[in-house]
């Protein structure tokens, strides 16, 4: 099955408005706007965010990619610890994976200690969880699709055959 | 000195060219928001970039076979066989070149002796009519109609058929005119040039980029044509790599044997990196291609809305990446219309007669550009229109 190419429009950029999106697919606004309330309301769409270049933006977060070892259990695997862990506001993306560790964890913190506090005070403690081992992040190249040097094709002619 | 008398008579025939011309006034101007541009405004997918990178860390800077790299040679073989359903043998039956037009050139001067007529379907690609009058063949145009979306009708290729007529030249989907081919009309072409014992280039190197339900089809594939044809392909529009100037010939051993005796002496060899860089583009490319042809076919869908819209009537074209919009009511040429919109607003589109007589009275408008730069072009345009309009 291929995705919509409504989704794929708006996975590029989702502040496409609904007359530029009924242009490029050929429908009308209407059908648009349904197609996306549809969409919303199957939770195919989770929702909107914009890409940011922390430098740029001034942005000093501090972000780390941690790799979780868990216990699985009976019913469930590793389900209930994950969403578990998923669900605090620190955790931006949670994983599960193949390899060495169960889990992927990317956090955000304000600082350092915080993210430390975070993973000594609640991720390591929780029952379960065998190991963490936690990676900062040192610099951004590429997020979600979008490279952080902006690439311009240089020396196109303004006309050519 | 009178270099006048030093240059080639055959040289000094050949007309300037009217988008070189065009581009010299572009040129000087910056904040034009150009739609004259004749590739991809995609930068090469970067796998294919890697691979050229790497082959040139590896030292692989030497000659190749005038032919090209065989195993080059055996994926363009498979490509063309799955994508054109012509079979053609990688040891003598393929040639690549430096670019499709190389390859026009090659085979022109490979078939023609002084003399010989070569018909063309127009308005077409600038270089057709001087690679003809270069390899001291005479160049012989036939028109196509906005009413037939610039197909090439059968009948109107038989008017200008003569005793002396021994190449015709095709290409589907067209530069300028996005025109493409349907089959029926091909098979009657084919059976004219049967008939008349005709050879054909066909210059398929728009052929990845039709947006219909139809698949292509080029004519070599049609019964007893592979045997009388050019198929002449390559990289730049669908793997989007104009600067690496590859492209490729197939047809029977005795023609490329011909083809190759010029190539071997005036260009030896293409680009080895070059070569590299097409054999990952054939391995692992497909993906980067639909994409882009996903990306063309929203900007025609959008482009030819806007212009019918604010009454620049253009038919839809199925391929390739340009609009071709008739301008004939605003009582301007080609030419004096496309100045004034540059002038007054900034917007390059190149004059339809650039791409020979039958071009005159339209535009090409390329949509191998940003969306964000076709909307604010149309935007523009569409003022431009209501002035004159109001005028």
């Amino acid at each position: 099955m291929s995705i919509d190419p409504l989704l794929l429009l708006l996975k590029q950029k989702a502040r496409y408005s609904h007359t530029e999106l009924a242009e490029l697919l050929a429908l009308t606004e209407a059908e648009v706007v349904a197609k996306i309330a549809e969409f919303e309301k199957q939770g195919v769409i989770l929702g909107y965010q914009t890409v940011i270049d922390p430098e740029l933006s001034g942005n000093i977060d501090v972000g780390a990619f941690i790799e979780v070892k868990l216990t699985p259990e009976r019913d469930g695997g590793f389900d209930r610890l994950a969403m578990r862990i998923a669900r605090f506001e620190q955790v931006e993306s949670c994983y599960l994976t193949s390899g060495g560790y169960d889990l992927m964890v990317v956090v955000n913190g304000t600082d350092l200690r915080d993210i430390a506090s975070f993973v000594s005070e609640k991720l390591s403690t929780i029952n379960g969880i065998i190991s963490c081992s936690t990676h900062f992040r040192l610099k951004t190249y590429k997020q979600s699709g979008f490279l952080f040097e902006v690439e311009e094709p240089e020396g196109r002619l303004p006309v050519s055959p | 000195m009178n270099y006048l008398s030093k240059i080639s008579e055959q040289v000094a025939k050949v007309p300037r060219s009217g988008i070189r011309d065009f581009f010299e006034l572009v040129q000087g101007r910056d904040d034009v928001i150009s739609l004259g541009v004749g590739e991809p405004d995609f930068a090469t997918p970067w796998h294919i970039r890697e691979a050229a990178i790497y082959s040139l860390e590896k030292g692989q800077t030497s000659y190749t076979s005038n032919l090209g790299l065989l195993k080059l040679r055996k994926l363009i073989s498979e490509y063309v066989g799955d994508f054109f359903n012509v079979d053609y043998n990688p040891a003598d039956e393929i040639l690549v070149s430096v670019g499709v037009s190389e390859a026009i050139d090659l085979a022109l001067r490979a078939l023609l002796n002084p003399g010989d007529e070569v018909i063309y379907h127009e308005p077409c690609y600038v270089s057709y009519s001087p690679s003809i009058m270069m390899a001291h063949g005479v160049a012989v145009p036939v028109a196509t109609k906005k009413s037939d979306g610039f197909a090439l009708k059968a009948e109107a290729l038989e008017k200008s058929i003569t005793p002396k007529t021994k190449v015709l030249m095709l290409n589907f989907p067209t530069n300028p005119t996005g025109a493409i081919a349907p089959k029926k009309d091909l098979e009657e072409i084919a059976e004219l040039c049967i008939k008349h014992d005709l050879m054909v280039l066909t210059d398929e190197i728009y052929s990845e980029l039709i947006y219909g339900e139809e698949e292509h089809v080029s004519i070599a594939s049609l019964p007893g044509m592979k045997e009388r044809c050019v198929l002449l392909h390559g990289f730049s529009k669908a793997f989007a790599m104009t600067g690496f100037r590859l492209g490729y010939a197939c047809a029977p051993a005795p023609v490329i044997d011909a083809m190759m005796k010029i190539h071997q002496y005036s260009m030896l060899c293409a680009p080895m990196m070059s070569q590299v860089a097409a054999i990952e583009a054939l391995q692992n490319g497909a993906k980067a291609v639909a994409e882009m042809k996903k990306a063309y076919h929203q900007r025609r869908n959008f482009m030819v809305k806007r212009l019918n819209a604010m009454g620049m009537e253009c038919h839809m074209p199925g391929g390739a990446f340009y609009v071709f919009p008739d301008i004939r009511k605003f009582g301007m040429s080609s030419k004096e219309f496309a100045m004034k919109l540059l002038e007054e607003t900034s917007v390059a589109a190149v004059p339809g007669d650039a791409f020979g007589e039958s071009g005159e009275g339209f535009l090409r408008c390329c949509y191998a550009t940003s969306m964000e730069q076709i909307r604010e072009a149309m935007t523009r345009m569409e003022q431009f229109v209501r002035n004159l309009n109001s005028q």
